[in-house]
């Protein structure tokens, strides 16, 4: 079975968030860049999961800039069997899938395992859009995936519970919390990661959907009201009469 | 022209998250001045749809077909283009909840129609561009997504507006009838877990959370009483899940679950970024913490310092009096 996991890198969450270019840009001075949380601690360890047990090959896939190469490496060190790159800035869901799509279609994989949504966008675009780009099925929040003789047996959140899907391959699925176990990339793992294969491609078209016009941050810090803890009543009263929450 | 709404049907109710979505694309065919058009797939009753009418829905688009019950993103994506087409849509609304992201992402490339998930506010149109708000980098920073692409779709974040009700108005419920094969349907349902008695975290209004403030298992009590009184759901920190204090699914933040109610009582949590993450897009947020220098307390809007043993007790029993008032 060949798995293709698409991997983004995003600014760890304790990041201060701050802006330039008259707000157009994010600003990564003093910033430290990560794997996009839920790509590695749940879709690439669970593709590497399924590859130890069913053999076949892991390849994770990347749309970024030469200064991601920290993330592939640790996608690398975590198990993956090699890397592709391609090299453009990720400045749109729909531009990124359709990359991802291409390269899905050259290397004729059997399943693609997306993280949940990046920390930094909180979308989950990426995935459903590859799936239609390939005319595949999608199943996303899954928390549990099996494979058997080409099917996958997913547990999806729902609204107020779960479900257990049966879905005939190839397929995408959107990694969340309980599909794996992350791991932690070993001293052996780490040194063959650097004799491991990334592609560096080209782009191969350049249409984009949408546009950041600029960013803005929270206008002030919120104002705190303290309430004394003998005097409860009034907390209730603010909710009711001024929050009007309850 | 017309902008078109997919409403989603649970337990034969239409989710809440759906009447949201119905009522911004009311407000954006109205900006428009055009047809608010609702779209509903599987068996529902039809005096149910009707009530669209209420959040400004004229018309409503119903595939009455139990074969549409289950959700299947690469079917609902072909009826859903397909009932834009019928209505003619340029705007296409949906929820930001799981199954609203997964379509809209579909719908995005099937109509190569520019998309923006998750807006928290109404879209501005200039021309026919469309710039409108989205919350990014959890919830620390917004950004302006600009749209020009013939066809737009938007999802809407759950709670980011209170939808205003014309009680009695009524939408017209229209059979639609898409033309479907065999090979559309592409996942089976082999079985369901609902967690039964409570309210789903994520359509909640109302959330009572607890973390390692309350010691142990056992103290989860008052709060479970606190949220039965106020009709809210109950969550929990990452660390109390983690030693199956609470069970998993309750576990906001980062790793976990990303809600946004109207209300989020935080009592015992210390506001850790993580944490945060996941429920800094709440409304109002109360803390009750011992410690004064918690970090929660940057984040909230009222907050208590003082022992959550003594004040939870306190608080289920000032809400009870205020119930009785109201
Ligand atoms: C990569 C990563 C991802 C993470 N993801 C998540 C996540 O998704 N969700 C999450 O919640 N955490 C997450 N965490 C953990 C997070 O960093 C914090 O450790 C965690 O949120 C702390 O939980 P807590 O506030 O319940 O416990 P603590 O930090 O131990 O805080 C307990 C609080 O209770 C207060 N307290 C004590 N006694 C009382 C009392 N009697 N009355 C009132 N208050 C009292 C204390 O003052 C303290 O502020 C993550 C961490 C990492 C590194
Ligand atoms: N630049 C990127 N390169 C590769 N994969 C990405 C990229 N951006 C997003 N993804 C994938 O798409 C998923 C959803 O991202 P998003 O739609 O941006 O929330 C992520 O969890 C990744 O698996």
């Amino acid at each position: 079975m060949k798995i293709l996991v698409p991997i983004a890198k995003v600014p760890d969450t304790t990041s201060r968030i701050a802006f330039i270019d008259n707000n157009t840009k994010f600003n990564p001075d003093g910033v430290t860049f990560i794997m996009n949380p839920t790509d590695e601690w749940y879709a690439v360890v669970r593709a590497i999961e399924l590859k130890e047990k069913q053999g076949g090959e892991v390849v994770v896939i990347h749309i970024g800039l030469a200064d991601s190469d920290s993330v592939i490496r640790k996608a690398l060190a975590l198990g993956a069997d090699r890397a592709i790159r391609v090299d453009a800035d990720p400045t749109d869901a729909y531009f990124v899938a359709a990359q991802i799509a291409a390269q899905a279609k050259e290397g004729a994989f059997d399943l693609i395992i997306t993280g949940k949504e990046t920390i930094d966008y909180n979308s989950f675009e990426v995935g459903g859009m590859i799936a239609e780009l390939l005319d595949w099925p999608a199943v996303a929040q899954v928390s549990k995936l099996e494979i058997e003789n080409g099917v996958a047996t997913l547990k999806r959140e729902v609204e107020g519970g779960t479900e257990t899907v049966e879905v005939k391959l190839p397929m995408v699925v959107g990694a969340e919390k309980d599909m794996a176990i992350a791991r932690i990339p070993n001293m052996k793992g780490i040194m063959s990661a650097k004799g491991k294969p990334v592609a560096v491609v080209p782009a191969t078209d350049d249409v984009k959907l949408t546009v950041i016009a600029n960013y803005a941050l929270p206008d002030k810090a919120k104002q705190i009201k303290y309430i004394s803890p003998d005097n409860v009543g009034e907390l209730v009263r603010l909710l009711h009469e001024e929050a009007k929450v309850i | 022209m017309a902008v078109l709404s997919f409403v989603e049907i649970a337990d034969g109710k239409i989710k809440k998250a759906s009447v949201e979505a119905a009522y911004y694309g009311s407000k954006v065919a109205e900006s428009l001045g055009t047809e608010s058009v609702a779209v509903v797939l599987g068996t529902a009753d039809a005096a149910t749809l009707a009530t669209l009418g209420e959040v400004g829905v004229k018309k409503v688009l119903h595939a009455n077909d139990a074969r549409f019950n289950n959700f299947d993103s690469k079917l609902y994506t072909k009826l859903i283009a397909e009932a834009a087409t019928t209505a003619g849509a340029k705007v296409i609304v949906a929820s930001f909840n799981p199954n609203g992201k997964l379509v809209s992402s579909r719908l995005s490339v099937r109509l190569k129609a520019g998309y923006v998930p998750g807006a928290v506010e109404l879209p501005v149109f200039t021309g026919n561009e469309l710039v409108v708000k989205k919350n990014v980098y959890s919830g620390k920073a917004a950004a302006h997504y600009k749209v020009a692409t013939d066809v737009k779709i938007i999802s809407v974040n759950p709670n980011s507006l209170s939808p205003v009700r014309t009680a009695g108005a009524t939408a017209a419920v229209e059979a639609f009838a898409p033309s479907v094969a065999d090979s559309d349907f592409t996942i089976v349902v082999k079985s369901v877990d609902k967690i039964t008695g409570t309210i789903p975290l994520t359509e909640a209004e109302l959330v009572v959370s607890a973390g390692r403030g309350l010691k142990g298992p056992e103290n989860w009590g008052m709060i479970e009483e606190l949220a039965k009184e106020m009709g809210a759901a109950t969550a929990c920190s990452r660390p109390v899940s983690d030693v199956d204090w609470r069970p998993h699914h309750e576990h906001v933040g980062q790793t976990g679950l990303t809600i946004r109610p109207n209300l989020y009582i935080a009592i015992g949590i210390s506001g850790a970024i993580q944490h945060l993450a996941g429920v800094n897009g709440s409304k109002v947020i109360v803390v009750i913490n011992t410690d004064s220098e918690a970090p929660f307390f940057k984040a909230a809007d009222y907050g208590i310092v003082g022992d959550a043993f003594q004040v939870v007790p306190k608080l289920i029993e000032e809400y009870k009096k205020f119930k009785a008032a109201h």
